[in-house]
């Protein structure tokens, strides 16, 4: 049983939940995601670790309210257990001095972001941070990666917050004005596409980090897989970070509603 | 009592061989398993095999020659002492026969269900030689396990006395298990680490209930536990904890037993449509997640009309799972023919009862999706039997233009699986094969890396539960000898 610690509530469908996991804390990386499972009966499903603290033992995961699974764990409170968490799997991201990165995340896509701008940054890079969101009251963690980023862009559909318009619109600009060595990107899947279609085009090497269905998240059972460069690959072992430019996201976006 | 007085010498083993000529014992025919009804088994997950009253073990044990070279026991993996159990039973002293048993295997009531001992044990038996149908020896031993374990009397299995060494295994299925038991009993204090939220790995999320049902399983750990057995969940070596923290912690020896990860797919045009699956996708959600239960919050694809790609034992539970799940229309479609098929003989007549079709000599090339990305059909090509390959199978060879489509809303690829690559990613210095299979000696299972053993599928690639509790059992004995000395 892994007891939650704290909760606090980004947006009405988005919450940060500090869990306790000393082992995880400790040998977590950036990229790594768990397995959680909140009760009896519960689904299996990845969360990306958003942050971990190794001295209080505990792993910070963000959880946006999108199926049973993730209702039944926003409905937990601080005192509370999950059942289950598994970790730290995946491959953790490859962080090296590049020159300038721009980081973008779109809606809860924040999150797993956090701790790769923070590891950019640390490296040497020069961060630019685009953040995206429909409106105002669904930009999170602004105040978190603002202290890691030499600028940060925000980017809303509605204009209620920072600039009007989409995330691709937030890199192209940056992309358009000074060299960009490398983009992260973060998000639904549809917004992955878009970005990297535009990256694409300007030459800008970039990378994704994909959040498909998983049951298991050991290379078990190939639920997650994923066409990159033609070839099948498994997001729990193999990734879930890939070279965007090379992943087959029609297919990932239609496999993502296998049970809807 | 003296040493020659035990075992085949013993007085009452002499006696009960006198009581009765060969030709008699030989007159008896094989008892035969009683099974549910295919048409009521269909409905539910019970067990289909419902096991023999002590009558049939007594009167089957008495069929047992208790030979002097007895080459039952050469063929199994373990050793057991097969006649000394089986005699045990004929004298009706069944807590002896059950006895017996666990001194070689740590999962007796388990092996008896899904060991394929006409391959192994039963394969040897004299009876072959008179053109007689063998010994039950599978079913004798899980009536003994059986018998065992429903007995209230039962004294609890005794903690031995602890020499102070830990020893950690990563992976808690057949092989873990078998391993860990046998290090308890000699003292050892172990700590079994599992990745999953289950204890018994593919015992728990591969073998379906109404083979082996989880109870049995459940009830084979909590001996191990009153052995003294610490069993860890959610916890991968090689990622939450390393072989580093390990020795840190005071773990002299790691046993690596963590199974075949990757489900292999056949990169056909069309396999990553939705409906298309891994066997160990469907299984797992199925087994271990409870799916299509009103307790789970876990989905699972249940197709009306089921294609389960492969001849293998994970095959046939997938393809009868799938029956149960509500599939009208259930195939097997693999590409060589019956005789080639590795799954044993009793779970084809098993599948075939509950109304599986068997497409042998098919072979899928391409499968064909709807608007929204699920499956609608397969295009499968029609195979011949040409010269043998290195298995000595006869290998499938096309039939060029013999290619059919047939509908189906859901697909299982049940064609093997790779080494999981974890543990083997994670330690420097391991050597490991092109396969991924972590390479050990033969005897001891000791690695490249010094107090690293392995055993069972992630050595292997894909064996059977009773060669991976072997594996268990001959690394257990050489990391005792090393550690103690």
């Amino acid at each position: 049983m892994f007891k939650i610690l704290e909760k606090e509530h980004f947006s009405e469908n988005v919450v940060k939940l500090i869990v306790e996991a000393p082992l995880i804390a400790r040998s977590r990386k950036p990229g790594h995601f768990v397995i959680v499972r909140a009760g009896e009966g519960g689904e299996r499903i990845p969360l990306t670790i958003a942050d971990a603290d190794r001295d209080a033992g505990t792993i910070t995961l963000v959880v946006q309210q999108i199926g049973v699974s993730t209702r039944k764990i926003c409905a937990l409170n601080p005192g509370d257990t999950l059942a289950d968490v598994a970790g730290p799997l995946g491959k953790a991201t490859h962080i090296e001095k590049v020159g300038t990165v721009v980081c973008c995340g779109g809606g809860v896509g924040v999150a797993p972001l956090l701790p790769i701008i923070k590891a950019m940054k640390q490296a040497g890079n020069r961060v630019v941070t685009v953040l995206a969101a429909r409106t105002k009251d669904l930009i999170i963690l602004e105040d978190q990666v603002t202290p890691w980023s030499d600028e940060v862009i925000i980017m809303t559909d509605d204009g209620s917050y920072g600039h009007k318009g989409l995330v691709t619109e937030g890199v192209e600009s940056v992309i358009n004005r000074e060299q960009v060595d490398l983009v992260v990107t973060i998000g639904p899947a549809v917004m992955m596409k878009f970005v990297a279609l535009m990256t694409a085009k300007h030459n800008v090497p970039t990378m994704c980090s994909l959040n498909t269905i998983m049951v298991d998240g050991t290379g078990m059972c190939g639920a997650c897989r994923v066409t990159v460069d033609g070839h099948t690959r498994f997001v729990c072992i193999d990734g879930p970070e890939f070279d965007a430019h090379k992943v087959n996201f029609d297919e990932m976006i239609m496999r993502l509603k296998a049970y809807n | 009592m003296t040493t020659e007085q035990k075992g085949r010498n013993a007085g009452w083993r002499t006696e009960l061989r006198g009581a009765m000529s060969a030709k008699e014992r030989g007159a008896i025919p094989r008892v035969k398993m009683p099974e549910l009804d295919p048409a009521y088994r269909v409905t539910c997950n019970e067990e289909v095999n419902q096991g023999i009253s002590a009558e049939q073990a007594v009167l089957e044990a008495t069929r047992c020659m208790d030979c002097p070279d007895p080459q039952c026991v050469t063929g199994c993996p373990v050793h057991i002492d097969i006649p000394g159990f089986i005699k045990n039973i004929q004298r009706q002293d069944f807590a002896a026969a059950a006895a017996t048993l666990r001194l070689s295997s740590a999962l007796p009531a388990v092996c008896g269900r899904v060991c394929p001992q006409e391959k192994q044990c039963e394969s040897r038996c004299i009876y072959h030689k008179m053109k007689k149908e063998p010994v039950a020896i599978g079913y004798l031993e899980r009536f003994a396990a059986d018998t065992d374990r429903n007995n209230p009397c039962k004294s609890p299995a005794e903690r031995p006395q602890s020499n102070g060494i830990k020893v950690a295994v990563a992976g808690s299925g057949p092989a873990g298990l078998s391993f860990a038991g046998d290090m308890a009993r000699r003292g050892f204090e172990v700590t079994v680490f599992e990745a999953l939220h289950e204890i018994g790995g593919v015992l728990k999320y591969g073998i379906p209930e109404f083979r082996l049902p989880n109870s049995i399983v459940d009830s084979e750990i909590a001996t191990l536990e009153s052995l003294g057995v610490t069993f860890v969940k959610n916890c991968l070596v090689g990622k939450t904890i390393s072989r580093e923290n390990l020795a840190a912690d005071g773990f002299k020896g790691l046993f690596v037993a963590s199974g075949a990860g990757l489900p292999r797919f056949m990169g056909i045009p069309g396999e990553n449509l939705i409906g298309i699956m891994s066997s160990n996708e469907y299984l797992t959600r199925v087994n271990l997640m409870g799916a299509g239960r009103n307790d789970s919050d876990t989905p699972v694809t249940q197709g009306k009309t089921a294609a389960i790609i492969g001849g293998g034992n994970t095959a046939m539970d997938s393809v009868r799972t799938a029956r149960r799940m509500g599939a009208s229309r259930a195939m097997i479609v693999y590409r060589r023919s019956e005789d080639e098929m590795p799954a044993r003989a009793e779970e084809i007549k098993h599948a075939k009862e509950e109304g599986v079709e068997f497409l042998t000599l098919h072979n899928p090339v391409e499968y064909l999706g709807d608007e929204r990305g699920h499956v609608r059909a397969m295009r499968v090509q029609r195979m011949a039997l040409g010269e043998p390959d290195e298995s000595g199978r006869r290998s499938p060879v096309a039939i060029e233009g013999a290619i059919e489509e047939i509908p189906v809303d859901m697909v299982i690829v049940s064609v093997g699986v790779s080494p999981n690559p974890l543990i083997p990613n994670s330690v420097e210095g391991l050597n490991v094969s092109r396969r991924g299979t972590i390479e050990v000696d033969d005897s001891t299972m000791e690695s490249s890396v010094k107090g690293l053993y392995a055993g069972g599928d992630i050595v292997r690639g894909g064996a059977t539960v009773i060669l991976a509790m072997g594996d268990g059992k001959r690394a257990a004995q050489a990391m005792a000898q090393a550690l103690l000395g």
